[in-house]
């Protein structure tokens, strides 16, 4: 398995360059405007370049340019850090998408030409680029796959590893679940014919860039409401700032512009103002880093929220197939003479079952007796006999379900031991699946095969229950098998014998309760309850129906990339929650150093508020500015990186989360603008 | 001095004690259930035959709101003009004059929405019958509009999905007929066995030990002193209001009437609790508003009967704690107890005058009413806390991974648009107003009006400044209480604080009853592990500190011109 080396630095040199770029031309007050908060940041910073201007011209009132033009640098230097995080965060999310997309660009492609609804057999080489929806073109072994379509005609291997990481190749064919190939892949046998599914430029990874670049981004419905919040506090301090004046103007004290437009932008929540749109860019990254293509960012947000998860059993929850877990003789019979049988039934056996009982007598040091080649013959298994074995010298060995082979018993005249049966009947209660022996018509014993559960599924499962999320194991198996792999992989609930509308009926049902429910997919019969879920993952091995009908696309085709999903969500909603609060908390200190600053001149006694002990009424205010815009880009990081979730209950996690961004929200500030007031305090 | 603090703790644990069992019976009365009062269904029934009412017909959150407005708006006309014409109308023995079109205005609209602030003294200002027919009127109405809002805020909480809150006009039938009218008769009954004058007969004339002749008000008070306080609404009868002696004679009706303004805003907690069976929330959330009175309370008392300062500097012993504008009667503990409670509360009526309160005291009350969800008024003090748990839940939800719900339902733009509404309003109005009036003292201070602005303040400086933030703090608290030194009865401020009065009462109402609307419309999501639980302490926590918060952010420079300068200046 070679996974995609995927770089994790959070600042790489060609990003930044190109982020610093982005970080001027997202001044333009047309695309600031999007953000309130940063808006009227601006608005502060061209104001205060108006009074530079004023001064300049001789206005005496209004303390030293020198001084005034710092102010107007640091608030400049505010909006830069904010657009830098907005940028920063759309370039990796970019670079991420590019690096997927660079692989199908540009590959010649062998166009199948068409005369009206008939395929001349006519092949022409043709750019991937130039390919349209609707066309049909020719891959053969060796050929890269210029587009992501449908096979129409033939079957082949495909190696995926370019978009997946998984190096095993993979089998696609025409018609079925299976026939869906993407673009960038590789054909290693055969030739397929692919019929073009997207137009150029419409395929998810483009849908995908489109969002991160912002340009088709679509404010979240949480995002929307912070955003309201955020803009009520801003209004708050509006008035806060513009009832000051008639307030000052009471208590005969003169106040600067300067001071004014410091004190409100110092107030209003810039640093998650500035970082919001960055932490949505940043959740749609990270889900792209786990590879997954999400379709909006709505849906990482929903993922947070959800509350069933739905799983296959298969894939997800065990390991593909039963394998033999045991071999158990009947009464009397040796147990290598039994295994031996075994592994003789099962040579000519391909599948998986088969292969697994091989292997297991393998590990107990049993291998196959060496057979002449004469007189041998192998027996297919067969819907009708239910069976299959080995004849050979004299021998007949049968391997089975129980009832099959109790009638071949029967009927050569023998008995089916008691002991047998009360071993058949334990192996199927514990969820496993027996497989009966005979030799020349007479019991040699029982093979067990059992579903495998994945290796550290059940941890998952708690710290899902843990989150609130409830799983369910959607199987094919009988209600008894289903019940017993459930208990076993500690699922909540499950849906056995299940059919397609199963699915969308449980889904419809937990959706009437208020839940939120996912589910995983990839075959066309997935596709409604794809689309009902509220969040649909498909496999991108899946059609091309499922892609569409789910809100998210699976690179890695991995059924559990559910659980990572739904922490991605919650990490989104937690950095919003924490970096508000944070942000308002840092008023409090904000308040401490500029209120006293206002107003001392005046108020003597107000210096009873200077409880920093700030070296000047300048030096205070320039330190809260100065905080005010540093504290951005620290915690850029933490916006990229997203706070880190741990399932410990929702009111534990408030605690921690309160302790550290609101209290440590509160004193961080006093702390950080007495350490620039020392440093500030040699010019002030 | 323990005695006195004695009295206090005595007072607030007597109004729990009632509080609980009362509560438990306004759960019963509003859930239907069978209860001790049921004698009074057939006037209830007489009422809605006679007004048209179908009690049974449900109304949704828009329907609801239609018909509290409506109401309100035929009270504010029928008050405006009766105070218009009073000198002309029976029941005047006094020969009272009629009240300006301002004052009547002011009057009016500050009765309806349950403030309470006077703008005249209630001896020469009203006559019998308007203060029994316009004041008492609608001391209960208003107690009334607020329960029945509170009411409908219960049934969205409780029910999973509805777009039926229910009936207004049988809550706010109901919240007289069971609660306020029975209440009152007791308390009321209280006061006149202790001299509170229940008569109609007009001005006495008493000869003083001094050998002076004294004309005294008098008139059916009793009565009106009971809602004004069981109600939260704290507009006198005389113009000094429960300082005066006929008002509130003596310690024991002090207590009584401190007691009873705080019964029906505690009470209603636990009738909460009961009423949507989640009793640990209601708890959480008396927890919450009972410290939040605490913080408030203990630096006030503190500081009154530690004394003024300025006065110690003179080398005057105060052995009996600052007693400028405190009636001997109560003491500096009492008093203080009570300056916190009516102002928490949204009641404004007072025993000792506010404007000499150490200045500590008066940036108490100054927060306890831009707070005005510690208990809070009739009705409308949980409907203010649900504001705070609005942005509460919106912010920690975040904070756990999960977009915000409360109660089943999840919080979205909408909800947090109206919550932000609502908050800005409060600072909106009371900042707003300030800087205006703080506007006129400084740059129009002689304007030709008929009360100049300079004339407004009897004080100068920071306490100037705080009597003006007193002023539109108490109106946008619908609180009533006043820094008296201000000069308030002129077009200026009857006009600017109408305004505020009508606007940050019934904003306030409509703001929750929407989002309580558009809440329980939402499909109902069950509890998972990863919900948050909004009745766990931690919540509590968060919430207090939401509201400490935004009102530290709101009103940090208004204090810090007016009471901290003063404070710090001592």
């Amino acid at each position: 398995m070679s996974k995609h080396i995927r770089s994790n630095k959070l600042f790489e040199a060609s990003l930044v360059k190109e982020a610093v770029r982005q970080s001027f031309v997202k001044l333009n007050p047309r695309i600031l405007f999007r953000n309130p908060v940063m808006f009227t940041v601006e608005v502060g910073t061209i104001i205060m370049l108006g009074v530079c201007i004023w001064i300049a011209t001789g206005e005496k009132s209004q303390g030293s340019l020198a001084y005034n033009l710092i102010i107007f640098g640091i608030l400049l230097l505010t909006l830069l850090f904010a657009n830098f995080a907005e940028a920063i965060a759309e370039a990796r999310g970019k670079a991420q998408a590019e690096s997927l997309r660079k692989t199908r660009e540009e590959t010649p492609a062998k166009w199948i030409q068409t005369v009206g609804e008939i395929f001349v057999n006519e092949i022409k080489i043709v750019p991937s680029s130039q390919l349209k929806k609707g066309d049909v073109f020719l891959c053969e072994a060796g050929d890269m796959i210029p587009m992501d379509g449908e096979i129409i005609e033939g079957i082949a291997t495909i190696d995926e590893s370019a978009i997946t990481g998984e190096s095993a190749p993979v089998i696609r064919e025409s018609g079925g679940d299976k026939s869906s190939v993407t673009g960038g892949t590789k054909v290693l046998s055969d030739h397929i014919k692919v019929r073009v599914t997207t137009e150029p430029g419409e395929s998810f990874l483009d849908k995908m860039i489109a969002l991160v670049e912002g340009a088709s981004r679509q404010k979240t419905p949480n995002e929307i409401a912070l955003t309201i919040l955020l803009a009520a506090f801003t209004l708050i301090f509006v008035i806060v700032c513009v009832t000051l004046k008639p307030f000052a103007d009471y208590a005969h004290t003169p106040i600067t512009i300067a001071a004014f437009v410091s004190l409100f932008v110092c107030l209003i929540p810039t640093t998650i103002g500035g970082l919001l749109s960055a932490i949505g860019i940043a959740g749609m990254d990270r889900a792209l880093r786990a590879n997954v293509i999400t379709k909006s960012g709505k849906a990482v947000e929903t993922a947070g929220d959800l509350d069933t998860l739905l799983l296959d059993k298969t894939g997800t929850i065990t390991i593909g197939n039963r394998k033999a877990t045991s071999f158990w003789p009947a009464d009397g019979i040796d147990d290598t003479v039994f295994v031996e049988a075994c592994v003789l039934a099962s040579l000519a056996d391909e599948t998986p079952e088969g292969k697994s009982i091989v292997e297991l007598a393998g590990n107990k040091g049993i291998k196959a007796p060496s057979l002449q080649k004469e007189g041998i013959s192998f027996i297919k298994f067969t819907a009708e006999t239910r069976s299959s074995g080995i004849d050979m010298a004299g021998l007949k060995i049968r391997k089975g379900a129980f009832d099959a082979i109790r009638n071949l018993v029967i009927k050569a005249g023998n008995e089916f031991p008691s002991s047998t049966e009360e071993r058949v009947k334990l192996i199927s209660s514990n969820g496993g699946t027996p497989l009966v022996v005979s030799q020349n018509g007479q019991v040699l014993g029982v093979i067990e095969l059992q579903d495998i559960i994945k290796p550290g599924i059940q941890e998952r499962f708690e710290r899902l229950r843990k989150m609130g999320v409830k799983t369910v194991m959607v199987t094919g198996d009988n209600p008894l098998t289903a019940k017993y792999i459930a208990e076993k992989a500690g699922v909540d609930d499950f849906i056995a014998e299940a059919k397609p509308e199963d699915k969308m009926n449980y889904i419809k049902q937990e959706q009437q309760n208020g839940k939120l429910v996912a589910m995983m997919g990839d075959g066309t019969n997935d596709a409604p309850a794809l689309a009902q879920a509220d969040v649909g993952v498909a496999m991108n091995s899946g059609t091309q129906a499922a892609k569409e009908a789910g809100n998210m696309v699976d690179l890695d085709n991995d059924p559990t990339k559910l659980i990572e999903v739904v922490e991605i969500g919650k990490q989104l909603l937690m950095t919003r929650g924490t970096l508000t609060t944070f942000s308002i908390a840092n008023d409090v200190a904000k308040y401490f150093a500029i209120v006293p600053a206002l107003f001392i001149a005046s108020i003597p006694a107000l210096q009873g508020l200077n409880i920093m002990n700030l070296h000047s009424p300048e030096s205070a205010i320039l330190s809260a500015v100065i905080f005010n815009a540093i504290i951005i880009p620290l915690l850029i990081p933490l916006a990229l990186k997203g706070v880190s979730y741990k399932p410990i209950g929702a009111s534990a996690l408030l605690r921690r989360n309160l302790l550290i961004y609101g209290i440590g929200g509160v004193i961080i500030p006093f702390i950080g603008i007495k350490l620039i007031d020392m440093v500030v305090a040699q010019w002030f | 001095m323990h005695t006195e603090l004695f009295g206090v703790v005595v007072s607030f644990l007597l109004t729990v004690i009632l509080a609980i069992p009362l509560g438990k019976y306004i759960a019963r009365v509003f859930a239907g259930e069978k209860n001790i009062t049921d004698f009074m269904q057939p006037v209830e029934r007489l009422i809605y035959r006679f007004s048209g009412i179908d009690p049974k017909k449900g109304m949704n959150w828009k329907e609801f709101l239609k018909a509290v407005l409506t109401v309100n708006l035929v009270w504010l006309v029928y008050a405006f003009f009766l105070l218009l014409f009073q000198a002309h109308l029976p029941l005047n023995p006094d020969g009272n004059p009629n009240q300006t079109p301002d004052l009547a205005f002011n009057t009016a609209i500050s009765f309806l929405v349950n403030c309470d602030l006077q703008h005249y003294s209630g001896e020469s200002g009203l006559t019998y019958l308007t203060q029994l027919f316009v004041v008492t009127f609608l001391q209960f109405v208003s107690a009334a509009t607020g329960m029945a809002c509170l009411i409908a805020m219960l049934v969205g909480f409780k029910e999973k999905t509805t777009n039926n809150l229910g009936n207004f006009w049988t809550y706010f039938v109901k919240s007289i007929t069971r609660i306020l009218l029975p209440l009152s008769i007791v308390i009321a009954t209280i006061l006149a066995l202790n001299g509170t004058p229940a008569s109609f007969d007009g001005k006495d004339s008493i000869v003083t030990l001094q050998g002076d002749s004294v004309h005294v008000s008098r008139g059916p008070a009793a009565g009106m002193i009971a809602i004004k306080h069981l109600g939260t609404n704290g507009g006198g009868w005389f113009g000094a209001n429960s300082a005066h002696p006929l008002e509130n004679p003596n310690y024991f009706t002090n207590m009584v009437e401190v007691v009873s303004q705080v019964l029906i805003p505690m009470a209603v907690i636990f009738a909460m609790g009961i009423f949507i069976k989640r009793k640990k929330f209601a708890y959480v959330i008396f927890g919450v508003m009972t410290v939040g009175m605490l913080v408030l309370l203990v630096p006030t008392i503190i500081s009154e009967i530690h004394g003024n300062p300025q006065i110690a500097k003179m080398g005057i012993t105060q052995a009996t704690g600052a007693m400028e504008g405190k009636e001997v009667r109560f003491g500096p503990a009492a008093s203080g107890y009570w300056s916190i409670v009516t102002t928490i509360i949204s009641t404004g009526s007072v025993n000792s005058m506010h404007d000499s309160a150490m200045p500590l005291s008066g940036m108490m009350q100054l927060l306890g009413m831009m707070v005005n969800a510690f208990y809070g008024g009739c009705g409308v003090g949980l409907l203010n806390y649900f504001i705070y748990i609005i942005i509460a839940v919106f912010i920690s939800g975040l904070m756990v991974g999960r977009t915000p719900e409360f109660m089943g339902h999840k919080v979205e733009a909408r909800e947090v648009k109206i919550a932000a509404l609502v908050t800005l309003l409060s600072a909106f109005l009371i900042k707003g107003g300030t800087a205006l009036a703080a506007y006129f003292v400084a740059h129009h201070a002689n304007i030709g009006w008929a009360v100049q602005p300079a004339n407004w303040l009897n004080n100068p400086s920071y306490h100037g400044f705080s009597e003006m933030l007193y002023e539109f703090t108490s109106s946008n608290a619908n609180n009533g209480s006043g820094f008296e030194g201000l000069g308030d009865n002129n077009i200026f401020w009857n006009v600017s604080t109408g305004i505020v009065l009508i606007l940050a009462r019934f904003i306030p109402i409509i703001g929750p009853i929407a989002i309580i609307g558009l809440l329980a419309n939402k499909k109902h999501i069950p509890d998972s592990a990863g919900t948050l639980k909004t009745d766990s302490l931690t919540f509590g926590l968060m919430t207090f500190a939401v509201i400490l918060i935004i009102n530290a952010l709101s009103y940090f420079p208004a204090l810090a011109l007016g009471p901290i300068a003063e404070f710090l200046s001592q």
